[in-house]
């Protein structure tokens, strides 16, 4: 039929280099200047795999580091951020790019052909002097040959597919349009040459509830039927349980959890995930035993000796404020995907009531 | 009249607040905009009432006008029985000393250039709640320790800007207790902060709620923080204006008989990542959300209602009236058919433990 749907998620399987992750990130580190010389490192050597087809949560509190590893990702860090370590983005053609080798001319390519990113506060990452129809152009001139014929075809397939009407929707300045229809417009338009990897970053905070449930059942469609791979971020765990298959949680700038996402909620082996996950009030059932993490994530620019989530955890032992632990495999559990960085992840166990009485009240 | 004035509340105590009737409309170019039409509601002390809503729904409008900022357009707000529109200048003010909004930006709402011995200090010390300098820091520090910001004497000094957004937060709470209040309105409050903090700053509100009998009229977007914080007292569903269902909040939570109501409640994703994808889900037939400018005829849901009935729903303005003992809907649909209707269709594909 047309662009769209040539790609669809079984083609996206058979691309080169079969069982490699499309994104590779080792030893990531982000370093923000702080003024006189002064750094702050935001991101402290994260290494995450990212599988065709795959769809990952980063969670975690503000501050700990999530928007920052994105952005670093896109190379969209500000002026003050410097990225190191390794990440490999690996072309379906069994090309391997250095992302943070990329300069000019490829950069532009690798960003929205390859990778694309759609930005939390959907108002914020439009011009808003600027009709969606001219936003749409000038993303698909700046990229690619097509005439403006084949761009209005793309741009209105897409739309549609994010169920919006594009005679209505390409002729509206931004402030014309709802949030959600913003936030779907975004998702539209990162989707217009065709990446591989979708980052979201808070995809649908500040949304009403059923404006979040429709990006969220949009964001399903969508990537069913163009199988790309997703990273997205969010402090919203029952958003990554519905959207990922994978879970990663970042704490102080690492990633101190790792694992699928049944594994993640079920079996959390990590003293923050655990908390994270009895902080969120389920809908359904009875009242629930709840639970805060107390106190707050630490200052970047002065982390507690040892492992950084020590001064909150209820599991610490002296042994904690010795050395920041690394990301192991947990080993007593069937699979290799699920590691931990805790050296008491032995002890961490989540007790969950099963949810009772869900038609009668109690 | 409606299902609301007819049970009003637990027999034998007198509701601290009661809007009777209460309606805000909003005269712009566009015309009339009816942000709260004709809504009733009672607050009882110590007590919990959740109002939630979608935005637009006129939750903040009802609440301004509980707490005496805005003057309703028609209808009775009363404070411990007395219109307070019809107070005399003094018991109005003993009146917004007794009633205290809690906002949802601690960014916002707290003066960046004062100290938080200032700010809470302020307020004592205007009202005449305490005679001296003295007193007041003393008193301060007791709020302080009140709403766990422990040990007082690190924060009195401290500037907003030094203190994280939960902490911002507890010294708008324990400003808020500065002069004894007998109703806390908290709009949104703790929406702002991380999930990991907005549990402890409930749990603190909670204790106020239990140990100084503090009533809350409590409004919130999110269901699960009504569910946590009003377990045990009653929630009223806002949209467009009116109040479309009503009850206990673990009915409200569990068991909602309205279309809308079971629409939010399938809306929201769970933290449970096999219940999250098995979870039925009713879809609605417009995702558009009216303007208040045009309202749909008859029930304003019905555009999108998933029960709606030609001829029905369009026609008349269905009334709140009770479904089952101590909840009530607006629905004309549900009040025909009663709530047999309801539980043999959608909910019967969720999953059972």
């Amino acid at each position: 039929m047309s662009t769209v749907t040539t790609t669809s998620s079984s083609t996206r399987a058979k691309r080169g280099g079969e069982g490699k992750p499309l994104l590779s990130i080792r030893d990531f580190k982000v370093e923000y200047r702080t003024g006189s010389g002064a750094t702050v490192q935001a991101v402290r050597g994260v290494d995450l795999d990212l599988f065709p087809g795959e769809s990952v949560a980063l969670v975690g509190e503000s501050g700990c580091g999530k928007t920052t590893l994105g952005l670093g990702l896109l190379r969209l860090l500000p002026r003050l951020g410097h990225a190191s370590g390794q990440v490999t983005f690996n072309r379906g053609d069994g090309t391997e790019i250095d992302i943070l080798g990329l300069d000019g001319r490829d950069l532009r390519q690798f960003r929205w052909r390859d990778a694309a990113m759609v930005f939390q506060g959907a108002m914020n990452a439009f011009n808003p002097v600027l009709k969606i129809r001219a936003h749409m152009h000038d993303t698909m001139r700046a990229h690619t040959k097509f005439t403006k014929q084949e761009i209005e075809d793309r741009a209105g397939e897409l739309l549609r597919l994010v169920r919006l009407e594009p005679s209505r929707v390409m002729d509206s300045y931004p402030h014309e349009l709802s949030g959600g229809m913003r936030q779907r417009v975004l998702i539209a338009m990162s989707l217009l040459l065709e990446p591989e990897v979708l980052i979201l970053d808070e995809p649908t905070t500040a949304l009403d509830i059923l404006t979040q449930r429709s990006v969220v059942d949009v964001l399903h469609e969508v990537r069913e039927r163009l199988g790309f791979s997703m990273i997205f971020i969010s402090h919203d765990l029952s958003l990554a349980a519905e959207l990922a298959d994978r879970v990663a949680t970042m704490y102080a700038g690492r990633i101190i959890e790792t694992g699928g996402v049944r594994d993640m909620f079920y079996r959390p082996r990590h003293p923050y995930t655990l908390g994270l996950i009895k902080a969120v009030p389920p809908i359904v059932g009875d009242l629930p035993d709840m639970e805060s993490i107390p106190g707050g994530p630490p200052s970047l620019a002065a982390l507690p000796p040892g492992c950084t989530f020590n001064p909150r955890c209820k599991y610490a032992t002296e042994e904690c404020k010795e050395e920041d632990p690394p990301l192991l495999p947990i080993t007593d559990e069937p699979g290799d995907a699920h590691e931990a960085a805790c050296i008491h992840w032995k002890d961490v166990h989540l007790q969950r009531e099963v949810p009772s009485d869900l038609g009668n009240a109690s | 009249m409606s299902a609301l004035e007819k049970s009003p509340e637990t027999a034998g105590r007198a509701p601290l607040m009661t809007l009777g009737g209460v309606s805000q409309v909003f005269h712009t170019k566009a015309g009339p905009i009816r942000a709260v039409d004709n809504i009733n509601l009672s607050v009882n002390p110590g007590e919990v009432l959740c109002l939630v809503g979608e935005s637009g729904s006129g939750k903040t409008t009802a609440a301004r006008m509980a707490a005496g900022l805005a003057r309703p357009s028609s209808g009775e707000v009363a404070f411990d029985g007395t219109d307070i529109w019809a107070l005399k200048r003094d018991d109005f003010t003993t009146f917004r000393r007794s009633v205290q909004y809690v906002h949802q930006d601690p960014y916002a709402s707290l003066n960046p250039t004062r100290t938080i011995q200032q700010t809470i200090t302020a307020p004592l010390l205007k009202h005449g709640v305490v005679k001296t300098k003295k007193a007041a820091v003393e008193r301060a520090t007791e709020l302080l320790a009140k709403v766990d910001l422990t040990p007082p004497e690190n924060y009195l000094s401290k500037y907003p800007h030094q203190l994280s957004g939960g902490q911002r937060q507890r010294v708008a709470v324990a400003r808020a207790l500065t002069l004894d209040p007998k109703l806390i309105i908290a709009d949104e409050s703790t929406s702002m902060l991380d999930v990991s903090i907005r549990i402890s700053v409930l749990a603190m509100l909670g204790r106020l709620r239990d140990d100084l009998g503090v009533g809350f009229l409590f409004i919130t977007h999110d269901l699960a923080i009504a569910k946590y914080f009003g377990w045990h007292g009653k929630t009223a569903v806002m949209y467009l204006g009116r109040i479309v269902e009503f009850g206990p909040t673990p009915k409200i939570i569990n068991a909602p008989t309205h279309p809308y109501t079971r629409a939010l409640i399938d809306a929201i994703p769970e933290p449970d990542p096999d219940l999250t994808k098995t979870k039925g889900r009713e879809s609605l037939r417009s995702l558009e959300i009216p303007s208040l400018a045009h309202l749909p005829s008859g029930c304003t849901f019905h555009p999108r209602c998933p029960l709606f009935e030609d001829g029905l729903c369009d026609g008349a303005v269905p009334e709140l009236v009770t479904i089952r003992s101590g909840q009530s809907a607006a629905c004309h649909v549900v009040a025909r058919d009663g709530v047999a209707a309801l539980d043999d269709e959608a909910r019967s594909d969720e999953p059972r433990a």
